[in-house]
């Protein structure tokens, strides 16, 4: 089974640095992490692979930094990396990012799975599976909690749904976005550290792709920002006086009020 | 805008456009392929077929937004009746619409009274209902190929999504195929009056920004809006509004098919649709402190949260991790009791709509979003409130 992981690098804060002019997020490189979510998709990959047989192919789209987030997934278990990098995928919004993500995906394929993170913590969108899944004309699922191939190119997922859950099976390739329950990730191992380190990550940008350079990064982004604001928390806090047993009485008669 | 374009110089007349398209928007004519606009779906097939590159989806030109009017309100359904989260984005909708001139239009599956009734009262001018479909995850394949067949007859100015698992799944979807832009989990809908451009305002950075988008160039404007955050209108049903039947899609063999359901373990968190939230942090202190809380959530008749240092120390399952890497939650009261309040977790409590939090650390962030507060130990609190609701059954 081949399975391709996308992951993306994300700041480990959440403090804000924006191009003042085209309000587009600043990234220096430092102090980013695997975006949380795709550390479960990662290790599903892994674990699948482990139980199957097969091959995991780690992608990002990012700045050359991005590279050590690859490594790291050389580390955990992926079999190589491979980093979509250029000036002109920078200021990508979903549509973009997801167009990308795809041509690298088609040039580093075929793949039987592709398996993205619910979301990213950053951008918090949810968007770039089934945008993905979409350019590469593949079926997809979302909030992916279990994957069970059953061979035959399918495989059975169960998923969370607004009602509960459902379980559906599905023709492969699709991409699948996972949610943080279906596993807990392992740390690499020291062996694994050292894979990571000696190997080569795969660099392409426009050329290499050869992606329509009016639909990448800012350009290609059919949204933009216009305005970022600091929200006004215009809430006037009232602090409650009196000893435990007042404050607690005060409590409950509010909550009695706000409930009735 | 968003239309096909076909370069003819390049093109080779080999016709492999013409059987990937679905529509039969392609014909040859004088040796190269021309497209009828008219049936032309947008899906894209035709480019991934192209082997020299001839077929492009315009992007992005000058006069995008001519001839696309009216603002669209997808209206999923639970057991035949509307969710609330698509009568909030009617309300809306229907300011959105009036500031525009533009009629208001609901798009929904399944069927009866129970279901349109509400939506026209709600402002609907139109209600595109098509019968055939289930409004939910088990018709999911069917309508990305509706909504791009309705909005390429329809061409809409705007699309407007409720965040519901099934909103964040179909609407990406359609966002890639129709070419234009979607922005998730909007706060709050505008129109500019200069552009005439849907503003859509989210937070950015756990809360910690609030950004403004549009979306100039490309038409649908589409936007998703997470349940409970804007308010429902008083009813205002439309003079002459009705009820349009629509066809469903012809799918090629599906790719996914629905094996069996089943409904959320009622053991589990269930804090997504709950009205009433007590949240626990680090300030409880002691694992046994937890019980506390857990009496103080049945007595109010509660669900229980907690912030992330609770599940990553095993105190809690994941379910009840409240926050941006948990769930949302949108109750009319939240009890936070010793939780610091850090963006991540207010990133998740933001629908909430009366906030009480008790906390040691009168700078503690949560304060910053709390109605009520008091400045003291959470533990003895929450024993005072026992106390009081105990008394009280007795
Ligand atoms: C990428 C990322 C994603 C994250 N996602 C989430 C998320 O989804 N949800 C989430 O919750 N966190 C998330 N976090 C973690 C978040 O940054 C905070 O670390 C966490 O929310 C803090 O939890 P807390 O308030 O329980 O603990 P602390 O921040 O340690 O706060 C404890 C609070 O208790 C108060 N206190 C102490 N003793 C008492 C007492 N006796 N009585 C009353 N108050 C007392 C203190 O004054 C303090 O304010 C995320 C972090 C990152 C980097």
């Amino acid at each position: 089974m081949r399975i391709a992981v996308c992951l993306k690098q994300v700041p480990s804060t959440n403090e804000v640095r924006l191009d003042p002019e085209t309000h587009t997020i600043l990234r220096d490189g430092r102090q980013s992490v695997v975006n949380p979510f795709d550390a479960h998709a990662l290790e599903e990959a892994v674990r699948l692979k482990e139980s199957l047989g097969g091959h995991v192919t780690a992608i990002s789209m990012g700045i050359p930094a991005a590279e050590t987030l690859l490594r790291d997934a050389v580390a955990r278990g992926a079999d190589e990396g491979v980093l979509l990098t250029d000036r002109a995928f920078a200021g990508a919004d979903t549509l973009a990012t997801s167009y990308t993500l795809a041509a690298g995906l088609r040039k580093a394929g075929p793949f039987d799975l592709i398996l993205c993170g619910k979301m990213a913590v950053d951008g918090d969108t949810a968007q770039i599976g089934p945008e993905l899944a979409q350019q590469l004309g593949l079926p997809h699922l979302t909030e992916v909690c279990e994957i069970t191939p059953v061979g035959e190119g399918r495989a059975r997922v169960r998923r969370l749904t607004q009602r509960g859950g459902q379980e559906v099976e599905v023709t492969l390739p699709a991409v699948l976005t996972l949610v943080r329950e279906i596993n807990t990730p392992r740390m690499p191992t020291l062996a694994g550290v050292r894979r990571g380190e000696a190997a080569s990550i795969v660099r392409w940008g426009l050329a290499e792709l050869g992606v329509d350079e009016s639909r990448c990064g800012l350009k290609g982004s059919p949204t933009q920002v216009v305005r970022t604001f600091v929200p006004v928390r215009a809430r006037e806090t009232a602090f409650l006086s009196g000893d435990a047993r007042s404050q607690a009485e005060q409590l409950l008669k509010i909550a009695g009020e706000v409930l009735a | 805008m968003s239309g096909l374009i076909i370069d003819r110089a390049r093109c080779v007349g080999c016709g492999r456009c013409i059987s990937a398209c679905p529509a039969g928007a392609l014909v040859l004519e004088e040796g190269t392929a021309l497209v009828d606009r008219g049936l032309c779906t947008l899906c894209a097939r035709c480019v991934d077929s192209c082997p020299v590159g001839a077929i492009a989806v315009e992007r992005g030109s000058a006069g995008a937004a001519d001839g696309w009017r009216g603002v669209w309100v997808f209206a999923q359904q639970e057991g035949g009746r509307p969710l609330p989260v698509a009568l909030e984005l009617l309300s809306r909708g229907r300011q959105l619409a009036d500031a525009l001139g533009e009629p208001l239009c609901a798009v929904a599956a399944g069927g009866g009274e129970g279901l349109t009734r509400p939506l026209l009262e709600q402002g609907a001018d139109l209600v595109y209902l098509c019968p055939a479909l289930s409004g939910d995850h088990r018709a999911e394949p069917a309508w990305p190929e509706l909504l791009a067949r309705l909005t390429a007859e329809h061409r809409p100015a705007v699309l407007l999504f409720g965040a519901t698992p099934f909103g964040r799944s179909l609407a990406p979807r359609l966002a890639a195929r129709l070419g234009t832009g979607l922005t998730a989990d909007c706060t709050e809908l505008d129109i500019d009056p200069d552009s005439r451009c849907l503003l859509q305002t989210r937070p950015a950075f756990g809360g910690n920004l609030m950004a403004t988008i549009v979306c100039p160039d490309h038409r649908p404007q589409m936007a998703t809006v997470r349940p409970g955050v804007l308010p429902v209108s008083p009813p205002c049903p439309r003079p002459g509004a009705r009820v349009v039947r629509v066809e469903p899609p012809a799918l090629p063999a599906p790719l996914t098919r629905v094996l069996g359901e089943w409904t959320a373990d009622p053991s589990a968190a269930g804090l997504a649709g709950a009205e009433v939230i007590v949240t626990v942090g680090r300030g409880i202190g002691v694992r046994k402190n937890l019980a506390l809380a857990r009496r103080l959530a049945g007595l109010l008749g509660a669900r229980l949260g907690c912030s992330r240092p609770l599940v990553e120390a095993g105190w809690l399952p994941y379910d009840h991790q409240v926050g941006q890497t948990g769930v949302s939650v949108a109750p009319k009261l939240l009890l936070a009791f010793g939780v610091s309040g850090a963006v991540q977790h207010l990133a998740g409590i933001a629908g909430a709509e009366h906030i009480i939090a008790v906390n040691t650390d009168p700078e503690a962030p949560i304060f910053s979003v709390a109605h009520e507060a008091v400045v003291g130990d959470c533990v003895e609190i929450l024993r005072e409130m026992i106390g009081i609701l105990e008394e009280k059954t007795k």
